[in-house]
């Protein structure tokens, strides 16, 4: 089996995001990143595959030369292969995934495996994307995948529950918290992931669609009100919030 | 111009969101002078989509197929795209719900359309829709417009505001498109929902808990007022990291944003990635010992004291008051 992880390199959770010179990025400096935490489940996805069927993972990512740290990070968990695609260039969603798609074309995985969500732009997008640019079926959220005799049945997060999805294979997924957890990287295979070449393309066309205008940072609220320090306080919080705040 | 609204129903039953990008779509089209039209797609919906009068919809094209009962993203796909070809669009809402989220990227690629996910607010400036949506979980806003000739925006459940229907009833064409098994490549085959309380993402309350409840089982309190309220039970990442909690309930950069009108958050220090998730929420009350814990900072109003002492009391002020 043909697994591919698309991965990306994100800030921390724990970033407090500044945003840049020109009002439309952030600014970068001081910020630590990290492997996308649903990418990091897609990961271990792809590796348990990979034990249960054979054949091998192969990580790709869109960025700069830092992008290399992440990819270097899935081979330590265990990725045979890494790809580069290298572009520092401003995209949104829709040329990121022109781009994942006309090299994805060339390598005919069985599966394609993203984190449902990149906890930068939160834009949700790339799965569906790839997938309909490579005329697959796709499955989003996914936190229960089986895969038996080239069928996929998956358990896919909705509102207040689960919705049971079938499809056949080849398959883009997106996946969830829940449906593994990631493996720590074990020392051997750092050791190994060190000498593991990551392959280095280039990538021309930008087919930006999207704009961004401005960015800003929210509006802070005012400190709010202290009702008090006894649990006995529950009394007055009751009462503001139904006659000042007008909510129950 | 024409403008398109998908309208999102479940089981035969409009989603709350169905009424908000409705709405929201309407306005948007009285500022464009554009003509709307609202979509809904299902298995025996045809009776009900006039409703939607009601919030804005003048005309509603329904694709009523006994085979589209449950989701497919393919056959949505195909659906969607091709009923705004034929109609002739330029613009598309959808909720930014997980059909939503699942359904516009593919249809974008159909239509060479641009998305903006998840937008907050809309407003027109020269012509253009301009959106504003959050990134990093909401520790940045980011306005965007569509440089495309389509455009696609999907609209935040529970951001914006659907009022209650005028009554008015809407005309109901239905269409049909052709769908063959291919166009089912990928198809729900059956849904779980517990009826018992309202996901985060779609609460008007959220009751949350984190490491300060101390132990699972003092999750009873939380639901227990969150019974009361009928809202939805949320949980910080550490509570759902220790298996306290099940991830759906997570709220924060990992887990989900949530704009309730209340969120009363019990025993949660406020980790910037849980403030993140959920200081867009209109109303905030914090319940913590910690008087210097971050969460006050965002908070309307703070009680500095246990949340598993003060739980008890809340809930039986809130029956109290509920029962008056």
């Amino acid at each position: 089996m043909k697994i591919v992880v698309c991965v990306n390199h994100v800030p921390d959770t724990e970033a407090r995001i500044k945003i840049g010179a020109d009002g439309k990025g952030i600014d970068k400096s001081g910020i630590t990143y990290i492997l996308n935490p649903y990418d990091e489940i897609a990961v271990e996805q792809g590796l348990r595959l990979k034990e249960k069927f054979g054949g091998e993972v192969i990580a790709i990512s869109l960025g700069g030369e830092s992008n290399k740290e992440t990819l270097r990070k899935t081979l330590a968990m265990g990725a045979d292969k890494a790809i580069l695609l290298k572009d520092e260039s401003d995209r949104d969603s829709f040329s990121v995934a022109k781009a994942l798609s006309d090299n994805l074309k060339e390598i005919n995985s069985d599966i394609i495996l993203f984190g449902k969500q990149s906890i930068d732009f939160d834009n949700s997008q790339l799965p569906g994307l790839v997938a309909e640019m490579l005329n697959l079926p796709s499955v989003s959220v996914v936190v229960k995948l089986e895969i038996e005799n080239n069928q996929v049945v998956c358990e896919r997060e909705i509102e207040g529950g689960h919705e049971k999805v079938e499809s056949r294979l080849p398959v883009v997924l997106s996946v969830q918290k829940g449906l593994c957890e990631p493996r720590y990287p074990s020392l051997k295979g750092i050791m190994a992931a060190k000498t593991k070449l990551i392959e280095e393309k280039p990538v021309i066309s930008n087919s930006k669609k999207v704009e961004i205008v401005s960015l800003r940072l929210p509006a802070s609220k005012g400190t709010g009100k202290i009702v008090g320090t006894e649990p006995t306080a529950a009394k007055e919080l009751v009462r503001l919030l139904h006659e000042e705040a007008k909510i129950i | 111009m024409k403008i398109l609204a998908f309208a999102e129903q479940r089981e035969g039953k409009f989603k709350k969101t169905a009424f908000e990008v409705t709405k929201a779509a309407r306005e948007i089209a009285e500022k464009l002078n554009a003509e709307l039209v609202t979509l809904v797609v299902g298995s025996g919906i045809e009776q009900m989509s006039a409703e939607l009068g009601g919030f804005g919809a003048t005309r509603v094209v329904v694709v009523d197929d006994p085979r589209l009962m449950y989701y497919s993203t393919t056959a949505y796909t195909k659906i969607v795209a091709e009923v705004a070809k034929k109609e002739n669009v330029s613009v598309i809402f959808f909720p930014a719900s997980q059909l939503g989220k699942d359904l516009a990227p593919r249809v974008s690629v159909k239509l060479d359309a641009g998305v903006a996910a998840d937008c907050v607010s809309l407003k027109v400036e020269n012509g253009e829709i301009v959106a504003a949506r959050p990134i990093f979980a909401g520790k940045v806003i980011s306005e965007v417009k569509i440089l495309s000739d389509f455009k696609i925006f999907t609209l935040r459940p529970n951001v914006f505001t659907a009022g209650s229907s005028n009554g008015s009833r809407a005309n109901v064409e239905k269409v049909s498109v052709e769908l063959d098994k291919a166009d089912f490549a990928a198809k729900a085959v059956e849904t779980k929902v517990a009826v018992s309380r309202p996901d985060v993402t779609e609460a008007s309350i959220i009751v949350s808990g984190g490491r300060g409840m101390k132990a699972p089982e003092n999750f009873k309190l939380i639901e227990g007022l969150a019974d009361v309220l009928g809202a939805g039970v949320g949980a910080s990442r550490a509570v759902v990291d220790s298996n306290w909690r099940p991830h759906d309930e997570q709220v924060g950069q990992t887990g989900k944003t949530v704009a309730p009108n209340l969120y009363i958050a019990c025993g949660i220090s406020g980790a910037i990635q849980h403030l993140a998730g959920m200081s867009s929420s209109k109303c905030i009350v914090a319940i913590n010992k910690d008087k210097d814990a971050p969460i006050f900072q965002v908070a309307d109003y703070g009680i500095v004291a246990d949340a598993i002492e003060t739980l008890p009391l809340l809930t039986q002020e809130i029956k109290d008051l509920l029962s008056k």
